[in-house]
């Protein structure tokens, strides 16, 4: 039976591992290729790996590290940042990262998706998405959400992004529910089902993680695919391996 | 041991690469048939779709080298699916080395599709290709289309439907999962069919 993901994401820049307290205030957590073998150790099923300066300094993510963590890597890995062209996705693909991740880039030229699922197959496409509960109850996207400053509302509704991402080619859908990011209060459920209802492929629940808890109720509730999460794993406040055993011993299926 | 690595565009071609290299083979990136010479093993990796993986190794001239090979060869994913007759994907023939039709996986309510993640090895064959790997072995799969269990298939896997998840006749072996993102279990498997003798 095909196992439920659990997905640690780790924010790089210059190769290093950084956590951030709402975008600010980074600390240093230390090499990437070291942090990305401790979770692989740890029974982490997949990573995923941010170039967050990439973006805001107008490039794609760095192919350096990349080619360096794919060496020793013996687990899939997606890299997201700055990925704007089949270019800018062919050589983090040649370098050897499994799968992409684009989000702004994807909302500002959709035929994008398709150009990469075309000239990679749809497997290596990952959409990601960032997405906020509005007043009026419906959820739309955001854009440029690395910084706070520079984030827009394209007034998109999310549901409509979910169903357009896959008709053009998306292969995994990414969903970061920003309202819960940061707060580790648990992930958005009632967000995660509505998209859930319409997602033919893998979805990736993002945001809110704080207790092993969380991880079982996403995963029950909600149907996700792969649960991802930072500062919860990076803290040290959650082990993958005892977060393993725990949904597993609740009746949910993990690699162990 | 001299491991050839066939370039049929496939976007796993580096990972693979450097998961060979971890076992300590000699690798070498192949795009012609001459390249082929002196290698004591062949690795068809892949990763895409079947009509531009066939469209490939044709342009490269090496449909008929491959299959003429004396050396085993081992097909991942989409390179384990050419290795068939035909694939339902794009309609495209194979190379035919082992008989059958790839088809799509039918998905349906939870069964999203691609089949993207840690899934187990449901039945194990005695082969030495599967030594040291059991029966509920997590391996690591991404893909959309299959081949059906047939005589070949050595290990299956279920995804609402069984379907081979690695196959053996002869010099020939195909894994429709990744062993090069499949952690120990991959490892194990490249490091069988790097020290596998058939007959």
């Amino acid at each position: 039976m095909l196992s439920r993901r659990i997905i640690p994401c780790l924010d790089v820049r210059a190769g290093r591992v950084v956590k951030g307290v709402r975008f600010r205030d980074h600390v240093d957590m230390g090499d990437c290729l070291e942090l990305a073998l401790r979770y692989r150790e740890a029974g982490a099923d997949e990573l995923v790996f941010y170039d967050i300066t990439a973006s805001p300094e107008g490039r794609s993510a760095s192919c350096d590290w990349v080619e360096r963590i794919a060496r020793v890597l013996d687990i899939p890995f997606c890299v997201a940042g700055g990925i704007r062209s089949v270019e800018d996705a062919r050589a983090l693909l040649h370098a050897g990262a499994d799968k992409i991740s684009i989000n702004t880039p994807a909302l500002e030229r959709p035929a994008l998706i398709a150009e990469l699922a075309e000239a990679f197959g749809q497997q290596c496409v990952v959409v990601g998405i960032d997405s906020l509960r509005e007043a009026d109850g419906q959820w739309r996207v955001r854009t440029h959400s690395g910084h706070p400053q520079a984030m827009r509302a394209p007034n998109k509704r999310t549901l409509d992004w979910v169903v357009e991402a896959q008709q053009r080619g998306a292969g995994e859908i990414v969903l970061n529910c920003m309202g819960n990011d940061g707060v580790r209060a648990g992930y958005d459920i009632a967000q995660l089902r509505a998209v859930r209802a319409l997602c033919a492929v893998p979805l990736v629940a993002s945001g809110g993680a704080g207790a092993a808890a969380h991880f079982a109720e996403v995963f029950r509730e909600a149907d996700v695919d792969g649960a991802l999460a930072a500062s919860v794993f990076h803290s040290g406040a959650l082990a993958i391996p005892e977060l393993k055993r725990g949904l597993r011993a609740s009746g949910i299926e993990v690699r162990l | 041991m001299q491991v050839a690595l066939i370039d049929a565009g496939g976007a796993n071609l580096g990972s693979v690469h450097y998961a060979l290299e971890r076992l300590g083979a000699a690798v070498r990136l192949v795009r012609s048939a001459e390249a082929l010479h002196g290698a004591t093993r062949v690795v068809l990796p892949g990763v895409g779709a079947a009509g531009e993986g066939m469209r490939r190794l044709r342009a490269q001239g090496l449909v008929a080298p491959l299959r003429a090979l004396q050396v085993p060869l081992l097909g991942i994913c989409l390179g384990m699916q050419l290795l068939y007759e035909h694939s339902d994907e794009d309609h495209s023939d194979g190379l035919g080395l082992l008989p059958g039709r790839v088809r799509r996986l039918a998905g349906g309510p939870a069964l999203r599709v691609p089949h993207m993640g840690w899934n187990t090895l449901d039945s194990v064959a005695a082969s030495p290709l599967l030594a040291g790997i059991a029966a509920g072995s997590p391996a690591y799969f991404v893909h959309s289309y299959a081949a059906p269990v047939s005589a070949v298939c050595i290990a299956s896997c279920t995804h609402g439907e069984s379907f081979a998840a690695l196959v053996q006749s002869g010099r020939v072996a195909g894994a429709q999962f990744h062993p090069e993102r499949s952690s120990a279990v991959g490892a194990r498997l490249l490091s069988n069919f790097l020290q596998w003798n058939p007959t």
